[in-house]
């Protein structure tokens, strides 16, 4: 009786559940809750709680949810970097009679977390928090057209990383793969916790993306500054709302794809299984639809940001800008159309195949122009090869091979031979690393002086850099070279110790990455401790060209006290070539939204009807549903959402502005 | 509900009489778009299913294009031609999903050699 019990309140949730008997995950967990305990405790004991309640984890501030969805993907990255430490290490020991450290069930789970954590809980945030910082900026906009849907988004998405950290400690991960094929995926093949872990933090995060796309293509139809046509507005923004554009239109059919295989473990439903007439294939079908625009929803940011910085740090207007911005309307468009490659060998015929891979190779084309338009903007320009520019060029040379490995992979013949490869693995590594990471990086360290106000330091910034861009190529060329020798991905252990040298090295690469790592990581540090000589006080430390340099660093909460009026593509640098001077009096009232915790309780309900339904604790999933749908509605009969700047603080913050510019 | 949208048609200067007979003239091509097809089923005067099937899909297709027009008010000056390009743009993610799905699971045993699926999805051979 008492066991019925336990098990009506703990679902399936029992001692064993706890990997007490696992070493590295007992360790694990001991290391992250001392920090955690240590985190707290620091937080409580300098009174911090109140402060980042009421001026972060409650605000409606695109500018502060972009500095948190940043701090978010970088903790994750931490996270999915241990996993790839730990595969690069297992690799490059597990030959022959030696089985390594991992044993395959716990390798599974690691390959499936290191995925599914670095596209969705780093590189999704990392993208979403540059586009939140910096696009409203560049606008001339106070804030995202819909700011409380702003927090929403971030709260959710931070909910599912949360959702995924829980089952490193409690129950298990997934081991089906990033994507979590069906119908391995499904119940038959995978009773335990892992795939209901992965499917419950995707959606809940899904849905943060999702209103996140929608806020910000609202954000650029509506609230440009006055004199901003479309054609008249920064490259980042254009890439950013295409990206967007293509985040709303491929959401919902992984949305879609994650219900039906809920269904099929929770109700018994057999969309995607193989008996009684289900189709495991039509689950790969509705994925890539997501998966393969998914990549450009984050690799089209970054060629934003890449644009941006070669502009900036050549000193030159962006050549072709009406090329680029046609490139990446259509890179949106043909992004939509070749799903299919990634599925080749499933048995569809020629014409299926030779379509898909086509429409593949002609999205280098575009790709391929953009490219050409950095490098023009480049030539004859004043370059300085500052820490973004440098990351600029690393991203150029690393990405066009990884562009070249793909068009091989378009072409279906070749891909029957490496499909499955660890050839395969080293191409997307090397665009994800060289197309979105690298432009991540440079981002970060470009608008980082934007956001608090001092540089990053130089030293670590570089050794960041080198860390990246040689450990790279020293961890991936040798998984090219075993790969295109046929060596299969996802595997624990080999038995053809001639390939021990080559996932050797492989692991070298990986300890320079984490050199990398470690230094961007020093990069803030000393930055933050030598701030004061690194300190932008005319909040132009680059000689920028878009609007968001013309601010002060950081800029006050309304952004911009008067909304600046365009006349041109690079808005700032025609202004200054204008001899623009920021006016001194005459301000008003700022109408501004009011900080509101409904985020932060939402997305708490949310991860604890995640969690219930993971364990089958229906009565916790019943109780958040019943909760959501509560405080949803709540929230709406809130009427205090807004609130005035007085003209008099405006003014105080404005003057404080011009002190410091006079001096500098 | 009560208050249809007004936006559009004030801004342009159009009377709301011009709404409201778009209304009229909505519902009346609703009615009878829904109707016909009914009746070509039940009446049966077609004796042929897949003629009948292709009427009512075309008949569906219409009543889409009646609502959007007639109901949301989707012309090229709304929101300046924004929410024209949102639509046309949705129409063809939709349309490449569902197409490019069918066409791709019909495909799929293409290149498999031929055996008995029991109880299974029964895919027509290429």
């Amino acid at each position: 009786m008492s066991d019925h019990l336990l098990k009506s309140i703990f679902g399936r949730l029992t001692w064993e559940s706890f990997p007490l008997h696992e070493p590295i995950l007992l360790g694990t967990f001991i290391v992250v809750a001392a920090l955690g305990l240590a985190l707290f405790g620091a937080l409580t004991y300098f009174r911090l709680w109140g402060y980042l309640w009421t001026e972060w984890f409650t605000s409606v501030d695109h500018k502060r949810i972009g500095i948190m969805y940043v701090i978010l993907g970088i903790i994750m990255l931490l996270r999915g970097f241990s996993d790839a430490l730990m595969m690069r290490a297992q690799q490059a020991i597990a030959f022959g009679d030696n089985q390594g450290f991992l044993e395959a069930h716990h390798y599974d789970q690691i390959f499936t977390a290191h995925g599914t954590i670095m596209i969705f809980f780093v590189a999704i945030p990392l993208v979403v928090g540059l586009v939140n910082f910096v696009m409203p900026l560049q606008l001339g906009a106070r804030d995202v057209a819909f700011p409380f849907l702003n927090n929403l988004s971030f709260w959710l998405t931070a909910a599912g990383a949360v959702l995924v950290m829980i089952s490193l400690f409690v129950g298990e991960f997934a081991s089906t793969g990033w994507l979590s094929y069906a119908p391995l995926a499904g119940l038959a093949y995978s009773p335990e916790t892992g795939v209901d872990y992965y499917l419950w933090s995707l959606q809940i995060a899904g849905v943060g993306t999702t209103l996140s796309a929608i806020n910000m293509v609202a954000t650029v139809i509506k609230m440009r500054a006055p004199g901003m046509t479309m054609m008249k507005m920064p490259v980042f923004c254009w890439t950013a709302l295409c990206s967007n554009v293509l985040a709303i239109a491929i959401f919902p059919a992984l949305t879609a794809a994650f219900f039906l295989l809920m269904l099929d473990r929770y109700i018994g439903t057999h969309f995607f299984t193989n008996e009684l007439g289900g189709s495991p294939m039509m689950y790969w079908n509705m994925v890539w639809i997501w998966g393969h625009p998914e990549v450009y929803v984050l690799v089209l940011p970054a060629f934003g940001i890449y644009s941006e910085i070669t502009s900036t740090f050549t000193g030159k207007r962006l050549f072709g800008y009406t090329s680029m911005v046609y490139a990446t309307v259509v890179i949106t468009i043909l992004s939509y159309l070749v799903w299919l490659h990634h599925f080749f060998t499933m048995g569809a015929g020629p014409s299926v195949n030779s379509f898909f891979g086509i429409a593949t190779m002609v999205i280098a084309i575009p790709t391929g122009a953009k490219i050409f338009n950095w490098l023009f903007t480049m030539y004859r320009g004043d370059i300085r090869f500052e820490l973004p520019m440098m990351w600029v060029v690393a991203f150029m040379l690393t990405f066009v091979v990884g562009g070249m490995t793909g068009v091989l992979l378009a072409i279906p013949p070749a891909d029957f031979v490496l499909h499955n490869s660890l050839f395969l693995v080293a191409h997307f590594h090397n665009v994800i690393i060289g197309g979105v990471v690298f432009g991540l990086f440079a981002g970060m360290v470009y608008w980082f002086p934007k956001a608090f106000g001092f540089k990053l330091d130089e030293f670590w910034g570089k050794v960041a850099f080198w860390g990246w861009v040689i450990g790279y190529w020293v961890a991936w060329t040798p998984i090219y070279v075993v790969g295109l020798m046929g060596t299969t991905r996802r595997v624990n252990h080999f038995d053809d110790p001639t390939l021990q040298p080559y996932f050797i090295v492989a692991a070298i690469g990986a300890l320079i990455i984490l050199v990398g790592i470690l230094g961007f990581v020093m990069s803030i540090v000393m930055g933050f401790v030598k701030r004061d000589q690194l300190r932008d006080l005319t909040g132009d430390p680059w000689d920028g060209r878009t609007l968001e340099w013309s601010t002060t660093s950081p800029p006050p909460a309304y952004n911009f006290a008067f909304t600046p009026v365009i006349h041109d593509l690079d808005a700032w640098y025609d202004m200054k070539s204008r001899g623009y001077e920021r006016p001194a009096g005459g301000y008003r009232p700022i109408h501004m939204p009011r900080n509101t915790g409904a985020g932060i309780i939402l997305a708490g309900l949310a991860l604890s009807l995640g969690f219930g339904m993971v364990w089958y604790m229906w009565w916790l999933a019943a109780l958040s549903f019943a909760g959501l749908i509560v405080v949803a509605v709540a929230h709406t009969f809130n009427f205090a959402r807004d609130y005035f700047i007085p003209a008099d603080e405006v003014a105080l913050t404005e003057s404080k502005r011009h002190q410091p510019a006079v001096g500098a | 509900m009560s208050q249809p949208s007004i936006a559009p048609e004030t801004a342009h200067g159009a009377t709301s009489g011009h709404s409201q007979r778009g209304y009229r003239i909505g519902t009346i091509l609703a009615i009878i778009l829904t109707a016909v097809p009914f009746w070509l089923v039940m009446s049966g005067v077609l004796h042929d299913a897949q003629t009948t099937a292709a009427l009512i899909f075309a008949m569906g297709f219409a009543q889409i294009i009646v609502h959007v027009l007639c109901f949301l008010h989707l012309d090229t000056r709304s929101e300046g031609g924004w929410t024209l390009l949102a639509f046309l743009f949705t129409t063809v993610i939709v349309v490449l999903t569902i197409a490019g799905s069918i066409w791709v699971m019909y495909h799929l045993n293409a290149n498999m050699m031929p055996m008995p699926m029991p109880g299974g999805l029964v895919i027509p051979a290429h």
